[in-house]
């Protein structure tokens, strides 16, 4: 009986490791013994000597943004195994360029309507929908500024 | 004789074999590329991962291992994942800024519609206004106005 609660109260992590889940063990508090999945995840791409040093670096009580955020990471890495997490980043990082060109155009046509609401307007009264028709550079359009810490490092990466 | 083994077997005191894996992505004249991806992954691990991929794919891999690695190292708590949450606050903060924009010139428009009607038939029907304010007022193409 005695044998079967201490097996039954085993983190996953020490019923991966197939040993005696002590009290107080390390991975008790972020891997119930139901999450096997989970800790199998960091196991396999960090390893359990690895993953136990680097929560051994962080303070207590931001030990579970570390697990969470190591467990996203090892999910992210099984899943792309060639980009992981850096990929999702280059895909951010491609995603924001194109939205900064594209607030850079609205703000240059909503310049344009507000000193000019009458060109707003073609001859027949209805909204002119051709944005090319509109000088861009009137002297209100903000400089577009492509510079990025996070994309100069992975600009060498294909998809960029 | 000098040494021709790669950052890795340097690291873990090893005879460097000619099919090393680590050999191609791991050169001596950088040390500290292969002591930060062992120091969070493992040296074992990587070579499983590099092992498990196409050879053309394998030096894409190591680089990101590195770069993963060197932002763990940097920030042990949240390392690539806290750029990946401020980068998905900073897209929505800009697609916000791009959705008030086009609301404004919506209203613009709305208004400016209005006031030229108002100047061709100022004694025009309000119902014959609305209608028509109706069928012009077709912004479902505004959305390509800027892309």
């Amino acid at each position: 009986m005695k044998n079967q609660e201490s097996r039954s109260s085993s983190c996953a992590a020490c019923k991966a490791l197939k040993r005696r889940c002590t009290p107080n063990c390390q991975f008790a508090p972020y891997f119930r013994s139901d999450e096997t999945k989970k800790f199998a995840k960091v196991h396999k791409v960090f390893g359990a000597s690895n993953f136990s040093k680097i929560l051994n670096e962080v303070a207590e009580e931001q030990r579970e943004d570390a697990v969470n955020s190591l467990v996203y990471e090892a999910e992210v890495r099984l899943r792309d195994p060639i980009y992981g997490c850096i990929g999702a980043i280059a895909s951010l990082e491609k995603k924001m360029v194109e939205l900064e060109h594209d607030l850079m155009l609205a703000r240059a046509r909503l310049a344009f309507c507000v000193n000019q609401p009458s060109s707003f307007l073609n001859e027949h009264g209805n909204m002119a929908p051709c944005v090319q028709d509109i000088p861009v550079s009137s002297g209100m359009v903000e400089a577009f500024n492509q510079n990025s810490f996070y994309f100069d490092q992975f600009s060498h990466l294909p998809f960029l | 004789m000098a040494s021709t083994r790669c950052a890795a077997c340097k690291y873990l005191r090893r005879r460097c074999p000619s099919d090393c894996i680590f050999s191609l992505y791991f050169p001596s004249n950088n040390p500290q590329r292969f002591a930060y991806v062992h120091k969070i992954f493992g040296a074992s691990n990587v070579g499983k991962m590099l092992q498990d991929l196409p050879v053309h794919r394998r030096a894409d891999a190591a680089d990101s291992l590195y770069y993963e690695a060197h932002c763990r190292i940097k920030d042990p708590v949240y390392g690539c994942v806290g750029i990946i949450n401020i980068l998905h606050q900073e897209i929505h903060n800009v697609q916000c800024q791009i959705a008030k924009i086009q609301a404004e010139i919506a209203f613009i428009g709305t208004h400016a519609q209005s006031d030229q009607q108002l100047q061709i038939a100022p004694n025009l029907d309000p119902n014959f206004l609305a209608e028509q304010k109706g069928l012009s007022n077709s912004f479902d193409d505004s959305s390509t106005w800027f892309f």
